[in-house]
């Protein structure tokens, strides 16, 4: 009896060793599988539908007091554009920048800065959280995105609207812009604006500027920067990597980044 | 004199239905949930192994994060790296080899929790949230089953709660533990320190999620007071590590316990039901 307890033990360590070293190189293997893969992509889908459930559209991001402004408000992404022509811009502080919209849209137009700043403006002094896990809180000011789509006029198979920005990043194969992308929803949100004021401030180029997307109930990373040109898209197929975002392309962060 | 005692020798032994199916399904898939959420949320922790009170993380001009709860980094004294654990900005606690600067195939790793412990073994913030909100919709669905069969039923009531004997032995059964006896002889229900810690281990759960949550741009927006109960998203964050740390510690002396109080008992009762209890031996002098 004594002895066939001994050997129960001993096989329990054994199988609990090789459990553990057996969870971890499987989580690896099964971390790259595409049934993984896909199957993540589906539990993202379930988060953003329960979150659209107790969301409404207009369901406002929190909005907090002057005193709460972080003193320092840590960038996330990239933090300047290698690029010689957003440079010519950034040195006539971004006067002559145009922002092109196009896409499915009944009437494609290039904005300019001051054409952006003469829509009614929106300050809003929101928390900012990184993917990472930190977070800042800061005032931002532009107008809403709302204003914009409007005066382009959407088609009706529109369900998305992408950003093209001009920060790039290295990777195998080769610089690869950024991009961003949101649905009509989230578009259409009071508080989802163009930023190009920081904390009362013309945007800095570590925080994006001249322009800058908010969208305040999802993760940092979905606040694309240094805005490009916006699309107007029915779907991600044809553009960059398919999934509606850097991340969502090269690292396969979720692309609905509510939690 | 009894009839009890007139009908003895008693049977030694008696097996009695402990666990209902409900709580051996949820048990197992919970074990299994929290094995994942863990080792994923380490993951994810060491995308910024920072912990913060408040709203808002901190960092000085040079971005370096600043009164922090908890920090894990690493540092160079007299030329040699070390791994290091800061607590409330006060402690410093040297972790070589473990935590802030560990070792994987013979190479320096300058990571909060070594690859051992994470979900994927590499650094890989995305796919460690992958695997965490997977699982983290697995066990809340499958806690929702379990608090409802515990509320509903009589579950709660009638093997969680101490009783009022229970609680007036209370004292001894401390002393008993200490000895390593861990049962009364007779008494088939859970002894008070059980009951109490698993009434922790359920609390610290439904916090664990709660937390999540709080961290959530989205449910803060559908409820602000969520992140505001515990102080802001960043205590929240540092509340959801906390109640890693007492469930990660409950199940360790869970494990233990399971091991050295009857192990083929204990597991057999968590997969049939079914548990053996010791009566009380028949040799006592009967009462008036």
């Amino acid at each position: 009896m004594s002895r066939l307890r001994l050997d129960r033990r001993r096989f329990l360590a054994l199988s609990g060793a090789g459990a553990a070293g057996l969870l971890l190189s499987g989580c690896d293997a099964v971390s790259r599988a595409p049934w993984f893969r896909d199957l993540a992509g589906q539990t993202d889908k379930l988060t953003q539908a329960a979150q659209r459930l107790v969301l409404g559209p207009q369901t406002l991001a929190r909005e907090f007091p002057e005193s709460a402004i972080s003193s320092y408000f840590r960038a996330n992404g990239n933090t300047d554009v290698a690029n010689g022509i957003y440079h010519q811009f950034a040195r006539t502080e971004f006067v002559d920048y145009p922002l092109p919209v196009e896409g499915l849209v009944s009437r494609p137009k290039s904005f300019t800065m001051a054409e952006l700043k003469a829509y009614p403006q929106r300050t809003q002094i929101t928390r900012h959280d990184c993917v990472e896990g930190w977070s800042c809180i800061g005032k931002w000011t532009g107008p809403a995105l709302a204003h914009v789509l409007n005066e382009v006029g959407l088609q009706p198979n529109a369900r998305y609207v992408v950003f093209h920005c001009w920060d790039t990043f290295a990777t195998f194969s080769g610089s690869v812009p950024y991009y961003e992308s949101i649905d009509l929803e989230d578009a259409f949100h009071p508080q989802t604006i163009l930023a190009h004021e920081m904390n009362g401030a013309p945007l800095t180029i570590p925080h994006g500027a001249p322009l800058r997307l908010r969208v305040e109930r999802q993760l940092g990373y979905k606040h694309a920067k240094f805005v490009r040109s916006i699309e107007v898209v029915e779907s991600f197929d044809q553009i960059h990597g398919g999934q509606g975002g850097y991340y969502e392309d090269i690292n396969g962060y979720e692309w609905y980044a509510g939690i | 004199m009894s009839e009890a005692a007139m009908a003895s020798p008693a049977p030694q032994k008696r097996k009695v239905y402990r666990h209902a199916l409900v709580v051996r399904v949820t048990h197992w898939i919970n074990a299994l949930c929290i094995v994942f959420l863990v080792m994923s949320g380490l993951q994810i922790f060491n995308a910024h192994p920072h912990l913060y009170w408040g709203e808002t993380s901190t960092f000085n001009q040079n971005d370096v994060p600043v009164d922090t709860v908890l920090s894990m980094g690493s540092r160079t004294v007299e030329g040699e790296r070390q791994g290091v654990v800061r607590l409330f900005n006060e402690w410093t606690i040297v972790t070589t080899g473990f935590l802030g600067l560990s070792y994987a195939n013979g190479e320096e790793r300058r990571q909060g929790f070594p690859q051992w412990m994470t979900i994927p073994s590499t650094r890989d913030l995305a796919t460690g949230r992958l695997w965490h909100f997977l699982f983290a919709w697995i066990f809340v669905i499958n806690g929702f089953v379990y608090l409802l069969y515990g509320l509903g039923g009589r579950h709660f009531w009638r093997d969680l709660v101490p009783s009022r004997d229970q609680w007036r032995s209370f004292g001894r059964t401390v002393l008993d533990h200490l000895r390593f006896r861990f049962h009364r002889p007779g008494d088939s229900r859970y002894n008070i320190i059980q009951k109490l810690s698993y009434l922790v281990v359920i609390i610290a759960l439904i916090l664990i999620v709660m937390t999540g949550l709080s961290m959530s741009p989205g449910i803060n927006a559908a409820a602000p007071w969520l992140p505001d109960l515990f102080g802001g998203r960043q205590s929240a964050r540092t509340i959801h590590f906390i109640c890693m740390l007492v469930i990660v510690l409950f199940t360790l002396v869970h494990i233990v316990l399971v091991l050295v109080s009857g192990v083929w008992n204990n597991i057999r009762s968590m997969i049939t039901g079914r548990y053996v209890v010791r009566e009380e031996a028949p040799h006592e002098p009967p009462s008036a």
